[in-house]
């Protein structure tokens, strides 16, 4: 498999990053107050474009023309994905206020 | 040091970036630098994949960066808050795309058959076609582009398990037969791109908070098998990542509904007309804007309760403006969140953070539930089944058992509804019926307006 330089070559090291990539998701995440649950969504959703990365491995190799568009494909739904995800969720974080009153609860 | 290791270095300070970025999202005066941080740890982690020594050809890579970020750039410009949801499924759903896409380029250049991979591209295809076609269908229902009642038809069940089945057997010969099979990854994707669009088709649109929280960890997932497959650590953080946080969200909304994840899934909910023993008790007691405007200018303490029909009526405007003028008449205004309110986790914070509501106001259901009995006036916008005593009161009722905002037991309740037509869950609301109960019809934004041109008539 050619595209694959960046392997880490060992399956116990990936298991490894991965079981502690979601005990470590766990533990952030189950600390977000639900009144960024819609940000928190929309931010998570622009990580998940990181197929960007793996689209930018397939797209580059020009391995074959199927292979070329399939990547390019790749490219585009997760270059939106992480555009879109991110500026989205900027804009509705600049929108969350605290009145100048204060009020409190 | 070769660049495979200057690589891997900056995908462990992308993977820390989009941790922080994380961690910085659980307060609300940190969440936005936590956004760019991730969106920072982003950027590393592609530009240095652009080093890796096998990309030979940049321009298709340009192309696609180009097209998706001009188009993501506008959809995020452009989109309105009250479209947020649709928004949120359609990204969901092209990042299942692209962990598709990118399992089925591996499968092409896997010329040595090696089982794990094999494995971990089976599952980035499946569970991305199905991020991806369930996301289609759920933006679609959210849209209203298709209708947002639950499609139910019989032998369903066993239908979705046949086809289940037939993709794991496919699965299967995928990864038995040695030598690389094209057409069977085809059937798989195919397969798995029905398999979505069946399992969100029997959903109704009040479950979407759900069923939003469990595509968006489904991308995550599906991306995570995208990195195994290629055997890239960077994909495999940020999957697993987001992959925690759809679940727990998704345990969240399952929790405010008092429902199991499998009941939301399987039980098209909302397309049965439930019957419940004897109809609630008492009148409805329908009163004018002025009368509305009597009980709220005498009161103390006004506390709203939003819901889907605010959004829907386009009112939070003109909820902000009736909570001005009542606090310039010295009322306390608050504002109860319930989880499920909406279409999608938090979907009330952002349409009201919209109208320039304070986020201190907003207060969560437990919370306001203490304090409930005593706030003078509840206004209930366009919410239903989040406000139904009946999940105290009615053993026998579908909702029995899922918190609620106590609104009922408030000194007065006003309801702000377009007609008595029941929730989108069917059910009869014993709300309406309370003694303290007053019904003020009409279209949510356009009673707030006369509620706000009474108080500056008198």
């Amino acid at each position: 498999m050619d595209i694959a330089v960046c392997r880490s070559s060992c399956l116990i090291c990936m298991s490894m990053v991965l079981v502690l990539a979601i005990f470590l998701g766990f533990e952030i995440i189950s600390k977000v107050p639900a009144r960024l649950h819609t940000p928190l969504m929309s931010g998570s959703n622009a990580i998940s474009g990181i197929a960007l990365v793996g689209a930018v491995m397939v797209a580059g190799s020009a391995e074959s023309n199927l292979n070329i568009i399939l990547g390019t494909l790749a490219v585009i739904f997760a270059t939106i994905n992480v555009v879109g995800g991110y500026l989205v969720t900027d804009r509705m974080l600049g929108m969350f206020k605290r009145g100048k009153e204060g009020g409190g609860k | 040091m070769t660049i495979e290791h200057l690589v891997n270095l900056a995908y462990i300070i992308s993977a820390v970036l989009f941790v922080f970025g994380l961690k910085l999202l659980t307060s609300q005066s940190t969440a936005r630098k936590g956004n760019l941080m991730s969106a920072v740890g982003m950027f590393i982690a592609v530009v240095m994949t652009l080093l890796i020594k096998d990309i030979i050809d940049y321009k298709w890579l340009i192309v696609g960066v180009v097209v998706g970020g001009i188009i993501g750039a506008f959809a995020a410009r452009l989109v309105a808050m009250t479209q947020m949801p649709q928004m949120v499924a359609l990204f969901n759903g092209f990042g299942g795309m692209a962990s598709l896409l990118v399992g089925w380029a591996a499968y092409r250049v896997m010329y040595n058959f090696d089982l794990f991979t094999a494995t971990t591209i089976f599952i980035a295809v499946l569970i991305g076609g199905v991020t991806f076609s369930g996301s289609i269908v759920a933006w679609g229902k959210l849209a209203t582009v298709i209708s947002g009642r639950p499609i139910l038809f019989p032998g369903q069940t066993v239908l979705n398990s046949i086809l289940f089945i037939g993709t794991l057997v496919a699965g299967g010969i995928l990864l038995m037969d040695a030598p690389i099979s094209p057409v069977m990854l085809l059937t798989i994707i195919l397969l798995s791109l029905i398999l979505g669009v069946m399992a969100v088709v029997p959903i109704g649109g009040a479950d979407m908070p759900v069923v939003i929280s469990l595509l968006n960890s489904y991308s995550g997932i599906a991306g995570c098998a995208a990195g195994l497959a290629v055997q890239n650590n960077i994909l495999i953080v940020a999957g697993a990542l987001v992959g925690a946080s759809g679940i727990i969200l998704t345990n969240v909304m399952c929790k405010a509904m008092n429902r199991s994840l499998t009941n939301v899934l399987f039980g098209g909910f909302g397309a049965l007309t439930v019957q419940q023993e004897g109809g609630p008790e008492g009148e409805v007691k329908p009163i004018s804007a002025e009368d509305a405007y009597f009980i709220l200018e005498a009161a103390d303490s006004v506390v709203f309760v939003p819901g889907y029909g605010m959004a829907v009526a386009q009112a939070q405007h003109a909820v902000h403006e009736l909570e001005r003028i009542l606090e310039e008449n010295g009322t306390d205004v608050k504002y109860a969140i319930h989880p499920v309110a909406g279409r999608m986790p938090g979907h009330m914070n952002v349409l009201l953070a919209e109208a320039d509501v304070s986020y201190d106001k907003l207060v969560e259901m437990d919370d306001i539930n203490r304090i409930i009995a005593g706030v003078d006036v509840c206004v209930v916008i366009g919410a239903n089944d989040v406000v139904n005593p009946a999940a105290r009161e009615t053993r026998g009722s579908p909702i029995y058992g899922m918190p609620v905002i106590n609104v009922d037991k408030s000194k007065t309740v006003i309801v702000l509804k377009r007609s008595m037509a029941a929730g989108f869950a069917g059910i009869e609301n014993n709300l309406f019926y309370k003694d303290n109960t007053r019904m003020l019809f009409g279209d949510a934004k356009s009673s707030l307006a006369e509620l706000v041109a009474e108080f500056k008539k008198k």
